[in-house]
C-alpha cells in the first residue's frame, strides 16, 4: 500500500512538472511577440551563449571528428574500404554527433548557469520584485534566452560540424594506417551528404536548443531554498536537458527518417 | 503595452534627440519608441492619490502551519500604516497577500473597493499603482544603481529618456544617494541597497508604497533619514503606506496608526499613544522589552 502511495505521488509530481513546463512554454511562446522591442536583451544572451561557447564547441568537435576518424579509418582500412571515411564521419557529424554534443556542451555550460541565474533570481526575491514593478518575468527573463538559445544551439552546430569534419579530414590524410587524402575524403563526403540531411540535423539542433532554454528557465523558476535550492536547480537543469535531449534526439531521428 | 500607442502621440517626435547620445540610449535600452519623445510622461504618472485598502476574514496556511487567522484591517487613503509584531508572525506574508505575491485560501483584500483576489494576472489593468520595498533589497545584479531605478519607466515607457535620467537623478537625490547612478549593485552596502530599493518604488509615483523591515539593515542614523524621507512623502503627495516592521521606535515615530500581529492574528490596532497605553499583556510585553524598547511613561 505505501508502495503505491509513493508511485502515485511521484507520478504526480511528474505529471504537474510537466503541466508547469507546458504552461511556462505557452507563457514564453506568447511573449514572442514583444521580441524586438527585447533585442538588447536577446542579443546579450546570444553573445553569452552564442560567442561564449564557440571555442570550447570547436575544441570538442575538433576531437570528436579526429577521434571518428582514427577509430573507423583504422578498422576500414583492415578491409581497404577507407575512402568511404569521408561519408562515415560527414554524416555522423552532421546527423548526430555535432547537434547532440554541441547540444550536451551547451547544456553543461548555459543551462545550468540559466538555471543557476534565475534561481538565484527566484531566492532572493528578484523575481517578486519584477512582478510588483508589473513587469513579467517570463518576458523580461524567460523569453529573451529562449529565442537566443533557438539560434544559437544550431549556429553553434554549423561551426561544430565544419570544424568536425576538417578534424577527420586532416587525421584521414595524416594517419598513416589510413592515408586518405584529404579531396578523397571531401569528394566521398559531398557525395554522401546532402542538404535536407544538414537541414535535419540544424533543426534537431533548434529543438535542442530549445530544451535547454527552457528547461533552464523553468528549472530556475521553481528554485527555492536559499543556495542550497540553487546548487541544486543547476544539477536538476543538466540533468533534466540531458535526458530531454536523448528522448528528443530518438524521436526526431524516428520520424525525420 | 497599451501604453506605448498613446505615448507615441505625446510630445514632438525630434523633441529630446541628440544625435549621438541616442543612437547610444537606443543600443543599451532597446529600440523601443521612447527615446523619440520629449518631456511628456504618460498621463497619470504625476501625482499620486492614496488607495484604501480593506482585508476582511483573510486566512492562509502553508501544509499545516496556519500563518494568517481570520485577519481583518481597514487602511484609510494616505494613512501611515505600520503593522508591528515579533519575526515569524505572519507579516511579511500579509503583505506579499496585498501586492498579490501570495493567494489567499479564504477571504478578500479590497483595494479601493476592488477586490484584488480575483483579477488572475498580474498584468491585469489596475487603477492604482504600487510598489514595494523588499526586505532583502531585491536589487537587480545584472543592472546599475540607475538602471535598476528607472527599470520600470523604461519597460513601461512611461517618460522620455532624458525625463527617466531626470527622475532617475530626482528619486536618488530624495534617498541621498544623488550621483550613484552608476555604481553597480554589487558595490554598495546593505543600507545603500536599501535606499536605491525605495528610490527603485519611487520612480513609480505610486499610490501605495510597502516597505518589508525597510530598517532591518540600517543603522541608527539612516534609519533616521528614511523616517524623514517617509515623512517627506507624506506631506508632499497624498499617497498610502504600510510598513512591516518590528523595529517600534521606527514604527511608533512614523505611523498614524499601528497594528499589532502575533501568531498570525491582529490583536491590538489603534494609534501610536494607544499602542502604547494598551493593557493587552502580549502588546506590552512587546513594546516595553528591557534591550530595545520604549521606556513606559511615568518610569
Amino acid at each position: 500500500m505505501r508502495f503505491l502511495n509513493i508511485l502515485g505521488s511521484k507520478l504526480l509530481n511528474v505529471a504537474q512538472g510537466l503541466g508547469e513546463m507546458l504552461e511556462l512554454l505557452c507563457q514564453t511562446l506568447y511573449y514572442f511577440k514583444e521580441a524586438p522591442r527585447n533585442l538588447t536583451s536577446i542579443l546579450r544572451q546570444m553573445n553569452l551563449i552564442g560567442v561564449g561557447t564557440l571555442p570550447i564547441a570547436m575544441l570538442v568537435a575538433l576531437f570528436v571528428g579526429m577521434v571518428l576518424s582514427v577509430q573507423t579509418g583504422t578498422e576500414l582500412a583492415l578491409y581497404g574500404s577507407q575512402e568511404a571515411i569521408g561519408a562515415i564521419v560527414g554524416v555522423s557529424m552532421v546527423k548526430e554527433l555535432g547537434p547532440v554534443m554541441t547540444s550536451l556542451l551547451v547544456a553543461g555550460r548555459i543551462g545550468s548557469a540559466m538555471a543557476a541565474e534565475i534561481g538565484a533570481m527566484q531566492v532572493y526575491e528578484e523575481i517578486d520584485a519584477l512582478k510588483t514593478l508589473e513587469i513579467s518575468p517570463v518576458r523580461y527573463l524567460a523569453m529573451p534566452r529562449l529565442i537566443a538559445c533557438l539560434f544559437c544551439v544550431p549556429a553553434l552546430v554549423v561551426f561544430a560540424i565544419i570544424v568536425g569534419i576538417i578534424g577527420g579530414g586532416v587525421v584521414a590524410e595524416v594517419n598513416p594506417k589510413i592515408n586518405v587524402p584529404f579531396s578523397v575524403y571531401y569528394d566521398n563526403m559531398i557525395r554522401a551528404l546532402s542538404y535536407k540531411e544538414v537541414f535535419k540535423g540544424l533543426l534537431k539542433a533548434m529543438v535542442f536548443g530549445g530544451i535547454i532554454g527552457h528547461v533552464g528557465c523553468y528549472i530556475g523558476f521553481k528554485t527555492s531554498g536559499g543556495a542550497r535550492g540553487i546548487g541544486e536547480s543547476t544539477t536538476r537543469s543538466v540533468v533534466l536537458s540531458f535526458l530531454l535531449i536523448m528522448v528528443a534526439n530518438y524521436l526526431l531521428t524516428r520520424f525525420m527518417i | 503595452m497599451t501604453h506605448s500607442d498613446k505615448n507615441s502621440k505625446n510630445g514632438h517626435f525630434l523633441n529630446g534627440l541628440n544625435p549621438l547620445g541616442s543612437l547610444w540610449t537606443k543600443l543599451a535600452h532597446g529600440f523601443s519608441p521612447s527615446i523619440l519623445e520629449g518631456d511628456n510622461c504618460q498621463s497619470g504618472y504625476e501625482g499620486s492619490s492614496g488607495v484604501s485598502i480593506k482585508i476582511k476574514d483573510l486566512n492562509k496556511s502553508f501544509g499545516d502551519n496556519h500563518v494568517l487567522k481570520n485577519i481583518n484591517l481597514t487602511i484609510e487613503p494616505g494613512e501611515t500604516f505600520s503593522i508591528i509584531g515579533p519575526s515569524g508572525t505572519g507579516k511579511s506574508v500579509l503583505l506579499k497577500h496585498i501586492v498579490k505575491l501570495e493567494n489567499a485560501d479564504s477571504g478578500q483584500i479590497l483595494i479601493n473597493d476592488h477586490d484584488v483576489s480575483k483579477t488572475e494576472s498580474i498584468n491585469a489593468k489596475r487603477s492604482y499603482r504600487y510598489s514595494m520595498v523588499f526586505q532583502s533589497s531585491a536589487l537587480f545584479n545584472s543592472l546599475t544603481v540607475g538602471e535598476n531605478v528607472g527599470l520600470w519607466l523604461r519597460e513601461k515607457r512611461i517618460c522620455g529618456e532624458a525625463r527617466i535620467r531626470r527622475i532617475i537623478r530626482e528619486k536618488l537625490d530624495l534617498v541621498g544617494l544623488a550621483g550613484k547612478e552608476e555604481l553597480r549593485t554589487s558595490e554598495l552596502s546593505g543600507g545603500m541597497r536599501k535606499r536605491v530599493a525605495i528610490a527603485r518604488s519611487l520612480a513609480m509615483n505610486p499610490d501605495l508604497i510597502l516597505y518589508d523591515e525597510p530598517t532591518a539593515e540600517l543603522d541608527p542614523v539612516t534609519s533616521d533619514e528614511l523616517a524623514r524621507v517617509i515623512m517627506s512623502l507624506k506631506e508632499k503627495v497624498k499617497l498610502t503606506t504600510v510598513i512591516v516592521s518590528h523595529d517600534l521606535s521606527f514604527a511608533l515615530y512614523l505611523s498614524d496608526r499601528v497594528a499589532m500581529m502575533h501568531d498570525g492574528e491582529i490583536i491590538a490596532v489603534g494609534t501610536p499613544d494607544e499602542i502604547k497605553k494598551s493593557q493587552n499583556p502580549i502588546v506590552r510585553n512587546f513594546i516595553y522589552t528591557t534591550t530595545k524598547g520604549i521606556q513606559e511613561e511615568g518610569k
